[in-house]
């Protein structure tokens, strides 16, 4: 457990030393916010949503900069090869599955850090909040979220070489999980093909209970949710720490 | 007891051995050096040892621990510093010895010591707190080298340990070598091009070229194989020359390699006026004659047939080879 704890705290140090890195992954949420928020709130009706379009996408954002922060964080250990680090952690006389659940729980915390920044700053622009437990829901999906695809970060960053399929993993993989999510539209009114998609992104279950958290409502029952998106936790730790264990250098 | 027993070590990369039926033994205590060109296959050898590495066929041991079965005890015996830099630069340098000392198990107020120590030790205690990145070469070095010990290993490798250091911090990363193996008794193994760098601390040296060892002894013992001193000639008509040395009873052997004529003798200042005699006798121009006593260089020269430089052209090729094949 104390190496777990070693491999984190240098992850969240990084990340809290890294200031610029902070305010920089604010951006792009807070810029889809202020676009397609303000934008299409009064053109946008969402029936039975009291907070409008603004309070339906804000879960959305927030399950973004999750996603985007965890798979950055998993994504990394390709710095660390690069620049020599990871040897300094695999020589020593830990296992590589200790390794690997560390970098997973620091990525993980620094995402909620990022979702909760998120949050906060959705407090200001008009998001309400309706009780004590559901705010700790979301925080528990956004957790998940957040493991999750640290996971599945390290588990991509374990058979990459260099950060030169990077770009490629952004566009073809991150972007439509968050694409399909269902951050930015109902996933009722799809039309069926597109909706089985959606239901087959794990991201989809994530947005879903943040939202039932955040705003007390959701198109998928958040037991479901919870239930979908914890195996997928679990088989993506354990997709990552295979891959990672056979990782050379 | 040896501190590192190897048996018939092998490593492939698919068509390419990098290292080939390696055999030898280090005792405790003992500074052993792998001397060779780049791509000889030193750090793949230290990678094997280190566990780093799983290797083709053979067996190693270190500390007495099988580096195949028992790679945990393996670990916790030694300490390494990479041919590349393997520091977290965003970190401070305590922060990277703290991180160290934790993953070892070192509990929290010895290894607040022990930091301390080491870090006054190499004399970085002044600058703990600055990050990596505001860090020197030979600075970043030596906090590898104090890192390399907070957990104190019996045997500790050294990948390079100076190379591209400039000569007065390489003088000094010597003598602090010298030190811990001195004071502390450790088992040091190093791997190097650099001649004199294995001249000055090795007790033993291998001389590795193509992924064997094809010589291995002190180096004193090296340099007297070669017979005498060493007469280097550098000649426009270096092959009338050669045949015509090749007369001379007291010459123990006569090379050539590029425009040079490399000859071993014993006692050379006597033998050197009949030499220049021979080349005007048969109107042998001589652009350059020099004498000095054998070198490490003149021992890799008589057992490869090449200068380590030459060596070194070739081995960039190797490598990318290497490279491509470790891709697939």
């Amino acid at each position: 457990m104390d190496i777990v704890y070693t491999i984190w705290l240098r992850s969240v140090k990084r990340y809290l030393r890294s200031k610029s890195r902070l305010v920089g992954s604010l951006g792009m949420p807070l810029f889809l916010f202020a676009v397609l928020g303000f934008g299409l709130n009064s053109v946008v009706v969402m029936p039975g949503m009291e907070q409008g379009y603004i309070g339906f996408i804000m879960p959305g954002i927030i399950s973004m900069s999750v996603l985007f922060t965890s798979v950055f964080a998993g994504i990394q250990i390709i710095w660390d090869k690069q620049f020599g680090f990871l040897k300094e952690t695999l020589v020593a006389p830990v296992s590589r599955v200790e390794i690997m659940f560390g970098q997973t729980v620091g990525g993980a915390t620094t995402a909620v850090i990022q979702g909760l920044i998120i949050l906060v700053l959705s407090l200001f622009m008009g998001l309400q909040i309706n009780n004590i437990p559901g705010f700790v829901i979301a925080i528990i999906f956004m957790t998940l979220i957040g493991l999750s695809f640290t996971a599945f970060g390290i588990a991509i960053a374990s058979r990459m070489e260099d950060m030169h399929g990077f770009q490629l993993i952004m566009n073809f993989v991150i972007f439509p999980i968050f694409g399909l999510s269902g951050a930015l539209f109902p996933i009722d009114s799809l039309p069926v093909w597109i909706r089985s998609l959606t239901l087959l992104d794990p991201l989809t279950y994530g947005v879903e209970g943040i939202r039932y958290g955040l705003l007390g409502t959701s198109q998928v029952d958040p037991v479901v949710s919870l239930g979908v998106l914890s195996g997928f936790t679990i088989l993506m730790i354990i997709i990552g720490s295979h891959l990672f264990r056979k990782i050379s250098i | 007891m040896y501190a590192i027993e190897v048996e018939n070590l092998v490593r492939k990369f698919g068509d390419f051995t990098a290292v080939n039926d390696l055999t030898f033994r280090i005792k405790k205590g003992e500074v052993f050096g792998l001397l060779g060109p780049n791509g000889a296959g030193k750090t793949t050898t230290i990678s094997m040892l280190s566990t780093m590495l799983p290797s083709t066929s053979g067996k190693a041991f270190v500390n007495g621990f099988d580096i195949s079965k028992d790679q945990d005890n393996v670990r916790k015996s030694i300490g390494i510093v990479f041919q590349d830099q393997s520091l977290d630069e965003e970190l401070t340098a305590y922060e990277n010895m703290d991180f160290h000392g934790r993953l070892y198990r070192i509990p929290k107020s010895t290894r607040q010591k022990k930091i301390a120590h080491l870090l006054k030790l190499v004399e970085l205690y002044d600058k703990k707190d600055n990050q990596v990145k505001t860090y020197s070469g030979g600075m970043r070095r030596r906090l590898e080298i104090a890192r390399g010990l907070l957990h104190e290993p019996q045997i500790l490798f050294l990948d390079e340990p100076t190379l591209g250091l400039d000569p007065q911090t390489r003088n000094h990363l010597w003598d602090y070598i010298e030190k811990l193996n001195k004071e502390k008794g450790i088992t040091i193994i190093l791997t190097t091009h650099y001649m004199e760098e294995a001249d000055k601390l090795c007790h033993r040296i291998a001389i590795i070229d193509k992924g064997k060892i094809i010589a291995m002894d002190s180096s004193e013992n090296l340099k007297n194989d070669i017979g005498g001193d060493v007469i280097t000639i550098d000649s426009s008509q270096r092959d009338v020359f050669y045949s015509a040395l090749k007369t001379l009873p007291e010459i123990k052997s006569v090379e050539l390699h590029d425009s040079l004529i490399t000859i071993s003798i014993q006692n050379a200042e006597q033998h050197v006026a009949r030499i220049v005699n021979i080349a005007s006798e048969n109107n042998i121009g001589i652009k350059s004659l020099s004498i000095h006593k054998p070198t490490l260089e003149d021992v890799f020269l008589h057992f490869t047939g090449r200068t380590i430089r030459e060596e070194e052209a070739s081995a960039k090729d190797k490598m990318r080879m290497m490279r491509k094949v470790r891709r697939r």
